[in-house]
């Protein structure tokens, strides 16, 4: 796992035991336990009945920590409207974004709030069942198995909490593909809708959180919205943990306000460009991510978001377009396969991109990769084909002045070594659950 | 009322029935998989498009009232 450390980059007043900053993450030097963490935020604060905790996170402005920042208070709702016991709620710690640490670094680290989280989200849909939905080759994995007992132990959770473990591809944590795996098929993402809030795991209502989400909502529940409010910004409350990887190769695990520039929390001085919000995210140029800060408000008029929180600093002297070519080849054999244009489609652009990051590539393949861009976008089952076109976008757009050094023959690269993480491994196929 | 073709893009295999039965508002890609008009289905041609639902071999093809 990564080294894990916590930016302070903003000072905040701690109320008496826990709800200081870092938030999620402990303080230095405090144990990870269940004594420790007992110590810090105490007991898991039920509120004795369904629906009570809603209005305090729709209050708090809490949103999806898994990429999407959708209101999380607008899915508890819709769940909450299934029959009492009917509905199911899920921890979502598939991270299968191999650029993201962040889930396991919480589930190393700070296990029992995302634990509390669970059984607190539980009570306010009113669930029957709670699953923790794990990467299957996360380090944790061995932990977490300790820690339902020992939290039985001390009468914490009153909904046991099943684990189901989830397959190392970029799409198991889709929510629909979880929904499937959950429910014992494959984690390949299905047509909706209708959507996993309405008919998810075995057909029935299914809260889907990520994992840092609920942690945040076991925070709220104690130290409540106006506390939560008290760091981020207006419009986007709190703090979220990023995955930081800097030019010097180095790779942290950092929780910081939301609306922190990205210039404190990356060092902007010896790189090139910046993957924002990671393989379906977007590259901006160093100079241009250095003026702006870890928020949508700004991003988004950029071509990026925040995403599951993936910064990553490429270092002058790498070739963005070697390194986007990587990319796309993997998001293209992490296709599922099903829908048709993303099944040629994707393909024929990592194909192109290859093309493109060699010298002196066919004067025909900028128009190749227009054209199939436009062909898969927003023609597939999930988001898949989006995203892929988003990144492949921003990189023809920021490493443009890179592909004319290609076509006359150059390359700015320094090393051929990789930069990016990619999994080793070819994937197949059959290799779902 | 106003209805709108979508397709089931995992049920589709690309057979290409709808897009020659429906050139006016289906066509198919390079892979064969059908490019669809997002426009309303005009009055004139819903009977063509009913057809392309029910003949299409996947069942993936929808014709759907507008919301």
């Amino acid at each position: 796992m990564s080294p894990v450390t916590a930016a302070a980059t903003q000072a905040y007043q701690a109320p008496a035991g826990g709800g200081g900053f870092p938030r999620l993450l402990p303080p230095a030097g405090q144990g990870t336990d269940l004594r420790a963490h007992l110590g810090l935020h105490g007991p898991v604060p039920y509120r004795g009945s369904a629906g009570a905790l809603i209005a305090d996170v729709r209050a708090a402005g809490l949103t999806g920590r898994g990429g999407a920042a959708f209101p999380v208070h607008r899915k508890l709702e819709a769940v909450a409207a299934a029959r009492a016991g009917r509905a199911i709620v899920v921890g979502n710690a598939a991270e299968g974004e191999p650029a993201s640490h962040k889930d396991e670094a919480l589930l190393f680290l700070a296990p029992h709030l995302v634990l509390d989280g669970l059984q607190l989200a539980a009570e306010a849909v009113g669930a029957g069942r709670a699953v923790l939905y794990v990467r299957g080759d996360l380090r944790a994995r061995a932990r977490l198995n300790d820690y339902l007992p020992e939290r039985d132990a001390h009468g914490l959770d009153r909904l046991p909490v099943e684990i189901v473990w989830s397959p190392n591809r970029f799409l198991a944590g889709e929510e629909s593909a979880l929904a499937s795996r959950v429910s014992g098929g494959p984690a390949v993402p299905r047509f909706t809708p209708p959507r996993v809030f309405e008919r998810g795991v075995d057909g029935r209502p299914t809260l889907v959180q990520n994992v840092e989400t609920l942690a945040h909502l076991a925070l709220i529940a104690r130290y409540g919205p106006g506390w939560f409010r008290s760091l981020g910004t207006p419009d986007e409350p709190g703090t979220m943990l990023c995955t930081l990887r800097q030019a010097s190769g180095s790779v942290d695990v950092a929780e910081a306000a939301i609306g922190t520039p990205l210039a404190t929390l990356l060092d902007l001085s010896a790189a090139g460009a910046v993957l924002v919000g990671g393989y379906h995210g977007a590259w901006l140029p160093a100079a241009h991510a250095a003026g702006l800060t870890l928020s949508n408000a700004q991003l988004r008029p950029a071509g990026a978001f925040t995403g599951a929180g993936v910064l990553a600093a490429l270092p002058a002297g790498r070739c963005g377009l070697i390194e986007s070519a990587r990319v796309a080849r993997y998001l293209a054999l992490e296709s599922a396969g099903q829908c048709g244009p993303c099944r040629n489609g994707l393909p024929s652009i990592a194909g192109a991109m290859a093309e493109l990051a060699g010298p002196d590539p066919h004067p025909r393949v900028l128009d190749d990769l227009s054209r199939w861009a436009g062909l898969v976008e927003g023609r597939g089952a999930c988001h898949h084909p989006d995203g892929t076109v988003r990144f492949l976008r921003s990189a023809l757009g920021v490493f443009g002045p890179e592909i004319g050094l290609h076509q006359q023959g150059r390359c700015s690269a320094a090393t051929g070594r990789p930069f990016l993480p990619v999994p080793a491994g070819p994937s197949t196929e059959a290799d779902w659950s | 009322m106003p209805a709108k073709l979508s397709v089931n893009p995992i049920a589709c295999t690309g057979h290409g029935m709808c897009a020659e039965l429906l050139p006016e508002l289906i066509q198919a890609d390079e892979w064969g998989y059908p490019l669809i008009s997002g426009q309303p289905v005009p009055v004139r041609l819903l009977k063509q498009a009913k057809r392309a639902v029910t003949d299409c071999p996947a069942l993936a093809l929808r014709l759907a009232s507008q919301k």
